[in-house]
């Protein structure tokens, strides 16, 4: 056994490239690439809900991101201008996301013309009814995990990361396989404290947006609940100089359409 | 080769241990324990896992076909047809049993042009359960009701105009209305309607202008827009000419404020974030919007005017989102309180907060305090008899919301209680979202209360429960 563990040393030890990332730094890449690239973006979403008895409910909405400071990959805003199904025609959802507190979340009914307040305390919970969270949409903070580098491959760095507080979420632990050279999260795998893979996401598809490697298709399967979600992306882009203040109460009020279209 | 085997073995087994032992399966053309690259990704794509050929996905024939049809029309539009039936839980000699038995069509446009959003709502629907049919637009009476005719534009980077028939809605309170006093649909609201109607329509002109240190939205109405208000028509009420609960044998005859451009409504709203918290100031200059007065020579309910001079703080507060709203009624026709046929000028102050419990489950309560000013005046202004409000009333609301199945399913129930009159409402409701254009709901409207003097005890023979089935499209 000795022998055995000394090999693996050996092993693990010429795999390492001479310059390679620290864990921290992959996890930072990956970050920046799911969420962060670009000062702002757009993306038209089919979402195609099937639920486990193989019923499938559809939501298209328009995504616009800008990030606040765009060197740091902290804060960022979200609007989300929903189209179908018929009864959330003309919604809008507004998230301002933070880093080390809750993030700021409200919604627009226009057929009340109400502008809600939404409680954010629980970022894994499910977004518009969907197999993603919140969380999966707009971004898990790096530094609530710890992170470690459990393989590499020709293609990917293969991490597991293990949360800080295992109070604030439904997991023990995921595995994420990240994409070496785009830094793109290809396979995230959710564990429970059996070892039990319960929750997987997969980036089905991968387009280069002005020159940004994007997932233009990405599924989440959700065993506990059972079905999955995909979602698919159109109409992508990068540095439209979208202003700040669309993502105000005035533009949840009065949807700013040359941005949606 | 005993050597290889074991070492290879030593390093499955560390391995195994290190990876975990759920692995996904090998696509062809990869050696180790990984996911397949996706389409798009390096040079020499691996096939794509089985199951996963027939990108990009499919959506659904129906949403397909729903969608091709929409989208070759010029503009957008959306609807939906909905039936609605309720019945009323006990007798009322004043109302005919069926609460509501309604056969709505929702049709929506909406055009927008640079800078330019032109939108058009309305309702066709009819009801039996009413005697007229004929069509009073400002009312909303009828078989078609105007939801929306607006023009939005944007005259300047500072500024939005927005002209027409169109809903308003500000403030802080959930159910509950202060500083909002944009025409509500009371009957709406009490007989089961979706709770969109509980918003009546104003016709008005609203100006929002935007500055880094505060923005301000005017919301100027030419002509005084009412409520919608209960009238005995369709809800029995406590007359107190009558002495008693009255309904469609002793309807609400009122005359209301309605000279263009003279009895008219401005509402103001100023309002900043600092920090997370949205805060608000607030100045409405108009009517009581539901009658609260009456004309001594006529018998004639009156709407008396009315100031308001407001505020409101909404935030995150412990996990939640708290908030706060203040207003000062002051009914200007009886500023001394001393007329008994005119309500008395009164604080009104709302506190609530609202949090996730459990997953996909909400809880939010609020504490509702209507204080009368001038109390002692109004009660030595009172007839000897009659039924004397407290100086203040005391409001407790809770709600509760459960999603369940994909959020496709939601129990709600909504409470208002009133310590002080001893009464209340209680409105639980479930709907369940068949499939993208099915909505099933049922639902009731619940009034309780020990007197019939009391604003929820009033409506008690009223209480009633409704299904509907709604076609969205």
């Amino acid at each position: 056994m000795k022998k055995c563990i000394l090999f693996s040393a050996l092993a693990m030890f010429m795999a390492q490239p001479a310059f390679a990332l620290s864990v921290d730094e992959i996890v930072a890449k990956a970050n920046h690439t799911a969420y962060y690239q670009g000062a702002d973006g757009k993306a038209k979403v089919q979402m195609v809900i099937t639920d486990s008895q193989g019923r499938e409910r559809s939501r298209n909405f328009t995504i616009l991101r800008k990030d606040v400071d765009d060197a740091g990959d902290t804060e960022q805003k979200f609007y989300v201008y929903f189209s179908r199904p018929a009864d959330v025609n003309k919604t809008a959802f507004l998230v301002w996301k933070q880093i080390d507190k809750d993030d700021d979340r409200w919604l627009y009914l226009p057929a009340l013309d109400l502008v809600k307040r939404i409680a954010a305390s629980d970022e894994r919970t499910s977004f518009v009814g969907s197999h993603f969270f919140y969380e999966d949409v707009s971004g898990r903070t790096p530094s609530e995990d710890t992170h470690e580098l459990i393989e590499e491959t020709d293609n990917y760095y293969v991490l597991k990361s293990t949360p800080k507080n295992l109070k604030l979420v439904e997991f023990a632990y995921y595995k994420n396989w990240i994409h070496k050279s785009t830094f793109i999260p290809v396979k995230t795998e959710f564990y429970d404290a059996g070892d039990k893979a319960y929750r997987t996401y997969e980036a089905l598809k991968v387009d280069t947006i002005n020159g940004f490697p994007t997932v233009t298709q990405s599924k989440m399967t959700d065993t506990n609940i059972g079905g999955f979600t995909v979602m698919g992306y159109s109409k992508v882009n990068y540095d439209i100089g979208l202003p700040e203040d669309i993502f105000s109460e005035r533009y949840l009020r009065a949807a700013p359409r040359q941005y949606l279209r | 080769m005993r050597q290889a085997t074991r070492s290879t073995l030593c390093f499955l087994f560390l391995y195994a241990n290190v990876a975990g032992a759920e692995e996904p399966s090998l696509p062809p053309g990869l050696g180790g324990s990984e996911p397949s690259l996706p389409a798009g990704l390096g040079v020499d794509e691996p096939a794509l896992p089985a199951g996963l050929d027939s990108l990009p996905v499919e959506i659904p024939a129906n949403d397909r076909a729903a969608s091709d049809w929409k989208e070759s029309l010029p503009f957008d539009f959306t609807g939906y047809a909905e039936t609605r039936l309720g019945t009323r839980l006990q007798s009322d000699a004043t109302q005919k049993s069926a609460s509501i038995g309604e056969a709505r069509l929702h049709l929506g446009a909406t055009k927008s042009w640079e800078g330019t959003t032109a939108s058009l709502a309305g309702d066709f629907l009819y009801d039996p359960v009413l005697d007229s049919h004929s069509v009073e637009l400002e009312s909303g009476e009828g078989w078609f009701d105007l939801r929306e005719a607006n023009l939005l534009f944007r005259p300047t980077d500072f500024s939005d105009i927005k002209v027409g028939r169109q809903i308003l809605t500000w403030g802080t309170g959930d159910l509950i209305f202060i500083n909002d006093l944009f025409p509500k649909d009371w009957n709406s609201f009490f007989i089961g309607r979706d709770e969109e109607y509980l918003k009546a329509p104003s016709d008005a002109l609203k100006i929002a202008l935007f500055h880094e240190f505060a923005n301000l939205d005017i919301a100027y109405t030419p002509r005084f827009d009412s409520d919608r208000f209960i009238d005995g028509r369709r809800i029995s009420y406590f007359n107190q000419n009558a002495g008693n609960i009255v309904g469609r044998n002793m309807p609400v005859f009122v005359d209301k404020p309605s000279r263009w451009f003279s009895e008219d409504e401005i509402a103001l709203r100023l309002y900043r974030m600092i920090n997370a918290y949205e805060t608000a100031l607030y100045y409405y200059d108009g009517y009581w919007k539901s009658p609260n007065g009456q004309d001594a020579a006529s018998g004639l309910f009156t709407f008396p005017a009315l100031s308001v001079y407001g505020a409101s703080i909404r935030g995150p507060l412990a996990g939640g989102i708290g908030n706060a709203e203040l207003g000062y009624y002051d009914s200007g026709d009886d500023s001394s309180g001393n007329n008994p046929l005119i309500r008395n000028s009164e604080w009104r102050l709302l506190v609530g907060y609202e949090r996730e419990l459990l997953a996909e489950f909400t809880g939010s309560v609020q504490y509702y305090l209507e204080r009368m000013e001038n109390h002692d005046a109004y009660r030595a202004s009172l007839p000897v008899g009659v039924f004397a409000r407290d100086k203040n009333r005391h409001v407790v609301t809770v709600r509760l919301t459960k999603l369940l199945m994909n959020q496709n399913l939601t129990l709600s129930l909504f409470n208002f209680y009133s310590p002080s009159d001893e009464d209340g409402y209680l409105r639980p409701k479930i709907n369940y979202k068949l499939d993208d254009n099915w909505t099933l709901e049922t639902g009731g409207n619940i009034f309780f209360g020990k007197r019939n003097e009391t604003f929820f005890g009033q409506f008690e023979d009223n209480s009633n429960v409704y299904v509907s089935v709604r076609y969205g499209f």
